[in-house]
C-alpha cells in the first residue's frame, strides 16, 4: 500500500501561495503610487456619467422629444460610429447610449496605463528588480496591477449605478449601466497585462495594449454602421457593454463573456510571466544601428523621441476629420429625409445652422486635443530634465534656447499640422460626400481657426517650465479648465467672465460665424508674449538636477 | 590659450544654495593646465554641485567662477565646444542604441573623432547596437566615457566616471587618462576610488562640507599627515612623548609604536637611534589616511590620523 504512494516533491517546490508572497504590501504599494491619478479617472468618469441622467432630463424632458432624437441618431451613421445605436429611449436608455462605449473606452484607458505602469514600466525603471529581490511572489506585482486597476473600474461602475439609482432609474438597468463601464475596464487590464510580458518597453506595452483597445472600438463600430455586419460587435468587449441593454433588454448572461474574457486573458498574463525573466519581454529587443550620423542636433533629437508620437496623434487627427466632414454631410441627409427633424431644426435655426454649429463642436473639440499634443510634447523638456538626459546635452555646445526650442517647434508646428490635417480631411469628406462648394472651406476653417487657443495653452506649458518648473501639471489643469467651461459653461449659464477665461470662448465659431480676426491677434500675441517668458526662465533658471 | 598664471578652472568663494542647504559654501578650487586634478570628497560633500557650477547648469549665489577662461554660466555654450563631460549617473534614451548617443554627445559638442572613437568602442568592449534602456551601469558609463574622450577637446571633466567599470576597464580608463595628459589635456576627476587617484592625479583637492579643506600634489599632502613608526629598541624609551610631534605612543616591552608629523620625522628617528635600534618599520601615510582624517568628523580626526 505504501508504494502506490507518489513523491510529491516537484509540487512541494513550487507552493503556489508562494506566487502571491507580498501581495498586500504591493497593493498598498500601488495605491500609494496611484492615488491621486486614479481619483482624478473615478471622479471624472463616474461624475459625468452621473450628470448626465439630470442632464439629459432636461434637454428632453418628454418621451416625445427622446423618441425624435433616438430617430435622428439612428439615421445618422456617424454618430453610431461613436456612440453606437440606441437601445432604449428612456432616460436611462439615453445615458446609456451616450456614454456606454466612450465610458467604457474612458475605463479601459485608465486600466491599462495603471497596468502597464505598475508592471512593465517598474521593470524598466530597474525599480522591479529592488521588489523581487525581496520576499515576493513572482507574479504578486502583476496580480496587484490588475488587482487595483480592477478595483478602480469597478467602482467606476458602482458610482455611475449609483447616480442612475439617485436619478430614479431602475435598478437592474443601473447595475448593467456599471457592468457596461467596468467590464471593458476589467477586460483591457488583462490586455495590457499580457501587453506587459511581451515586450520590454513600457512605451511599446502601452502602444499594444492600446492598439488592441482601438481595434476593439473599430470593431464594434463596423457592427453597428454596417448593416449586416452587427455579429461583428460580439467580437469585441466594447460591443459586450452596449448589447447588455442596460435600462432596455437588460440582458444579464452577456456578463459572462466579460468574466470569461478577464479570466482567460488573466491566466494568460500569468503564464507569460511565470515563463520569463525579470526586466526582459518575450519578444527580445533588436539590435539597432551602431552610429547616429543623423543625430546632430536638439531638433534631430527631439524629432527622434516625438515622431512616434506625433504619428499616433495624426491617425486619431485623420480619424476626427472624417468624423467631421461625414456627420456634416450625414446631418444634411437626416434633415432631408426626416420631416420631424426638419421641424425641430428649423426651430433651433435652419438646416445649414446646424451644419455648421456641428463642424464648429468638432472644431473645438479638435482644439482641446491638438493643445493636449503640444503640452504632451513640451512634457519632454520636463521629463527629460527629471530623468538626467538633459543634463550631458546642456553640456555640450547646445544652449538653453535651442535645447527647449527643439521641443517647442515640435509643440507648435505639430500642433498645426494635426489642425490642418484633421480640417483638410474634413473638408474633403464634406465636399466629397455633396456638401456643396465652400464644403472644403468651411471644413477646413472649423479647425484651423481653433490654433490660436491651442497655442495659448503650449505656451502656458512653456512658461510653467521656463519660471515654475515644479508646476508644469498646472498646464494640463488649464486645458482641462477650458474643457470643463467649454462643455459645461453654456449648460450652467456661466457669467461671460468666467467663460472668458478658456481662449477657446474667444475663437470665432467658424463656419457659423464670422471671422474676427482681433481676438485671434490677440490670443497669438498672449501665446508669444507666454513663450518667451518661458524661453527666458529656461534660460535663467538653475537645471533641475537628479 | 590659457598661461600658466591661468588656471583652466577657477572657483573663487563660491556659494550655492539650495534652500535651507548650503551645497557650496565658500568653495575654492584651481586647476592648472595641462594637470590631472583629483576632486576628493565624501558624499552630499558638494562635488557633483560644484561641477555642475563649473558647467553653468547652475548658477552660483556669490564668489566667482572660470572655466578656459570663460564664466561659465554665461558663456556656456562656447565652452562647452572645448570641454567634454562624464556624468556620474549616466541616463541614456531608452530607444536611442549607445552608438546613436555616443554621435549624438559628440556632435552636439562640435564633432568626434571617428577613428577614436571606434578605437574607443573596441578597448572598452562595447557593443554600440544594443538600445539605451538595456546597457547596465557601467556599459551606460562606458557610452559617456567614450563619448567625451573621442571628441576634441581641452578640458575633461569626470564625475565619478569609472563608478561600475569592472577593474579592467578601470585599467583602461587609466590608460585612457594618462595618454590624454600625454597630449596636454586638463582634466578634473571627481572620484572615490583612492588607487585611481593615486595613480591619475598630479594635485588632489579634498572637499568638505562644500568648501575644499586641503590642496596640494599627493607629496605636499602626504606632508601635512603622520607617518607610523613602529619600532624594536635594545633600552626601553621612557619619555618619547616628549618628543615634539610624536602622537600617540605605545610600549609593549621592548617595542615601540607611535605616529609622527612629517616635519618631525628625523627628530623622532634621531631619538630612536640612541637607544639601539634593533629593526624600524616605517608606514608612509596612505592617501586612504589623509582621506579618513578629512572625512571624519572634528572630534575623530585624530583619531582616524593615528590608525595602523
Amino acid at each position: 500500500m505504501s508504494t502506490a504512494i507518489a513523491p510529491r516533491h516537484a509540487a512541494a517546490s513550487a507552493e503556489p501561495h508562494a506566487y502571491f508572497a507580498g501581495l498586500g504590501t504591493l497593493l498598498r504599494l500601488g495605491l500609494r503610487r496611484e492615488r491621486w491619478g486614479l481619483a482624478i479617472w473615478i471622479g471624472a468618469i463616474s461624475l459625468t456619467v452621473a450628470a448626465s441622467f439630470p442632464t439629459l432630463a432636461a434637454l428632453y424632458p418628454d418621451a416625445a422629444s427622446r423618441q425624435a432624437i433616438a430617430g435622428g441618431i439612428a439615421a445618422t451613421p456617424a454618430f453610431s460610429v461613436i456612440t453606437g445605436p440606441v437601445e432604449s429611449t428612456t432616460l436611462g436608455g439615453l445615458t446609456a447610449w451616450r456614454y456606454g462605449v466612450l465610458g467604457g473606452v474612458a475605463v479601459a484607458l485608465m486600466a491599462l496605463l495603471v497596468v502597464i505602469r505598475r508592471t512593465r514600466a517598474e521593470e524598466e525603471s530597474g525599480r522591479a528588480e529592488l521588489i523581487a529581490s525581496g520576499a515576493v511572489g513572482r507574479i504578486a506585482p502583476l496580480a496587484a496591477a490588475l488587482a487595483l486597476a480592477g478595483a478602480a473600474s469597478c467602482v467606476i461602475g458602482i458610482l455611475a449605478a449609483l447616480g442612475g439609482l439617485a436619478a430614479g432609474e431602475p435598478v437592474s438597468g443601473s447595475v448593467l449601466l456599471g457592468a457596461s463601464l467596468a467590464g471593458p475596464g476589467l477586460v483591457l487590464a488583462a490586455v495590457a497585462g499580457i501587453a506587459a510580458q511581451l515586450v520590454e518597453s513600457s512605451r511599446a506595452a502601452t502602444g499594444l495594449a492600446g492598439g488592441a483597445l482601438a481595434v476593439m472600438f473599430a470593431l464594434r463600430a463596423v457592427g453597428d454602421t454596417i448593416s449586416g455586419a452587427g455579429f461583428v460587435s460580439w467580437l469585441s468587449p466594447l460591443g459586450w457593454g452596449q448589447k447588455l441593454g442596460a435600462y432596455g433588454a437588460d440582458r444579464w448572461p452577456v456578463l459572462v463573456l466579460f468574466a470569461a474574457a478577464t479570466a482567460c486573458g488573466t491566466w494568460a498574463a500569468v503564464r507569460l510571466c511565470l515563463r520569463r525573466d525579470v526586466g526582459l519581454g518575450w519578444w527580445p529587443a533588436r539590435p539597432g544601428p551602431a552610429a547616429g550620423r543623423r543625430l546632430g542636433s536638439p531638433l534631430a533629437l527631439a524629432w527622434r523621441q516625438q515622431r512616434g508620437t506625433l504619428a499616433g496623434w495624426s491617425i486619431g487627427f485623420l480619424v476626427l476629420g472624417a468624423m467631421s466632414g461625414g456627420m456634416a454631410t450625414d446631418t444634411e441627409k437626416l434633415l432631408a429625409g426626416n420631416a420631424k427633424i426638419i421641424e425641430i431644426m428649423r426651430d433651433l435655426g435652419g438646416a445649414g445652422a446646424l451644419t455648421d454649429v456641428l463642424l464648429a463642436t468638432m472644431g473645438t473639440i479638435g482644439g482641446l486635443l491638438a493643445a493636449a499634443y503640444g503640452i504632451a510634447a513640451m512634457d519632454r523638456v520636463s521629463s527629460e530634465e527629471a530623468t538626467g538626459r538633459a543634463e550631458p546635452v546642456l553640456a555640450t555646445a547646445v544652449s538653453r534656447q535651442r535645447y527647449i526650442g527643439a521641443h517647442l517647434t515640435f509643440a507648435l508646428a505639430g500642433s498645426a499640422w494635426l489642425l490642418l490635417l484633421a480640417g483638410g480631411v474634413a473638408g474633403l469628406t464634406y465636399a466629397a460626400s455633396g456638401g456643396g462648394r465652400a464644403a472644403f472651406g468651411d471644413g477646413l476653417a472649423s479647425l484651423a481657426v481653433q490654433y490660436p487657443a491651442a497655442a495659448v495653452l503650449i505656451a502656458v506649458s512653456v512658461a510653467l517650465i521656463g519660471a515654475a518648473p515644479r508646476w508644469t501639471a498646472l498646464a494640463w489643469a488649464a486645458l482641462g479648465a477650458a474643457l470643463l467651461l467649454g462643455q459645461l459653461g453654456p449648460l450652467l449659464q456661466l457669467p461671460r467672465a468666467v467663460m472668458d477665461v478658456s481662449p477657446y470662448t474667444h475663437i470665432p465659431q467658424l463656419p457659423a460665424a464670422e471671422v474676427t480676426w482681433m481676438p485671434l491677434a490677440t490670443l497669438a500675441a498672449l501665446a508669444a508674449a507666454l513663450i518667451a517668458i518661458g524661453v527666458a526662465g529656461f534660460r535663467r533658471r538653475d537645471l533641475r538636477l537628479r | 590659450m590659457t598661461t600658466e598664471s591661468n588656471p583652466v578652472i577657477g572657483m573663487t568663494d563660491v556659494v550655492k544654495t539650495f534652500g535651507a542647504v548650503r551645497a557650496l559654501d565658500g568653495l575654492d578650487l584651481s586647476v592648472r593646465p595641462g594637470e590631472v586634478h583629483g576632486f576628493l570628497g565624501p558624499n552630499g560633500a558638494g562635488k557633483s554641485t560644484a561641477i555642475r557650477v563649473l558647467l553653468g547648469l547652475l548658477r552660483a549665489d556669490s564668489g566667482t567662477a572660470t572655466v578656459l577662461g570663460g564664466d561659465p554660466w554665461h558663456d556656456a555654450v562656447a565652452l562647452h565646444r572645448r570641454l567634454a563631460y562624464v556624468p556620474g549617473d549616466v541616463s541614456l534614451w531608452p530607444n536611442l542604441t549607445g552608438g546613436e548617443a555616443i554621435d549624438l554627445i559628440g556632435a552636439l559638442r562640435g564633432g568626434l573623432d571617428a577613428a577614436r572613437r571606434n578605437t574607443l568602442l573596441e578597448r572598452f568592449e562595447l557593443d554600440p547596437r544594443k538600445k539605451g534602456r538595456t546597457y547596465s551601469k557601467g556599459n551606460r558609463q562606458k557610452v559617456a566615457i567614450i563619448a567625451a574622450l573621442a571628441s576634441d577637446v581641452e578640458l575633461l571633466i569626470l564625475d565619478e566616471p569609472t563608478t561600475g567599470l569592472d577593474p579592467l576597464m578601470e585599467a583602461v580608463f587609466q590608460d585612457c587618462i594618462r595618454s590624454e595628459r600625454e597630449r596636454g589635456r586638463t582634466v578634473l576627476l571627481s572620484s572615490h576610488i583612492l588607487s585611481e587617484v593615486e595613480a591619475l592625479c598630479d594635485r588632489v583637492s579634498i572637499i568638505r562640507a562644500g568648501a575644499v579643506v586641503e590642496t596640494g600634489t599627493l607629496t605636499e599632502l602626504r606632508h601635512l599627515t603622520r607617518t607610523s613608526i613602529e619600532a624594536d629598541l635594545e633600552r626601553p624609551v621612557t619619555d618619547l612623548a616628549g618628543t615634539p610631534g610624536v602622537h600617540d605612543v605605545v610600549v609593549i616591552g621592548s617595542r615601540v609604536r607611535f605616529s609622527v608629523d612629517s616635519d618631525q620625522l628625523s627628530t623622532a628617528i634621531g631619538a630612536l637611534a640612541g637607544r639601539g635600534l634593533r629593526s624600524l618599520t616605517s608606514s608612509p601615510p596612505t592617501l586612504e589616511e589623509l582621506f579618513l582624517r578629512h572625512y571624519a568628523p572634528a572630534g575623530g580626526a585624530i583619531a582616524a590620523g593615528a590608525r595602523r
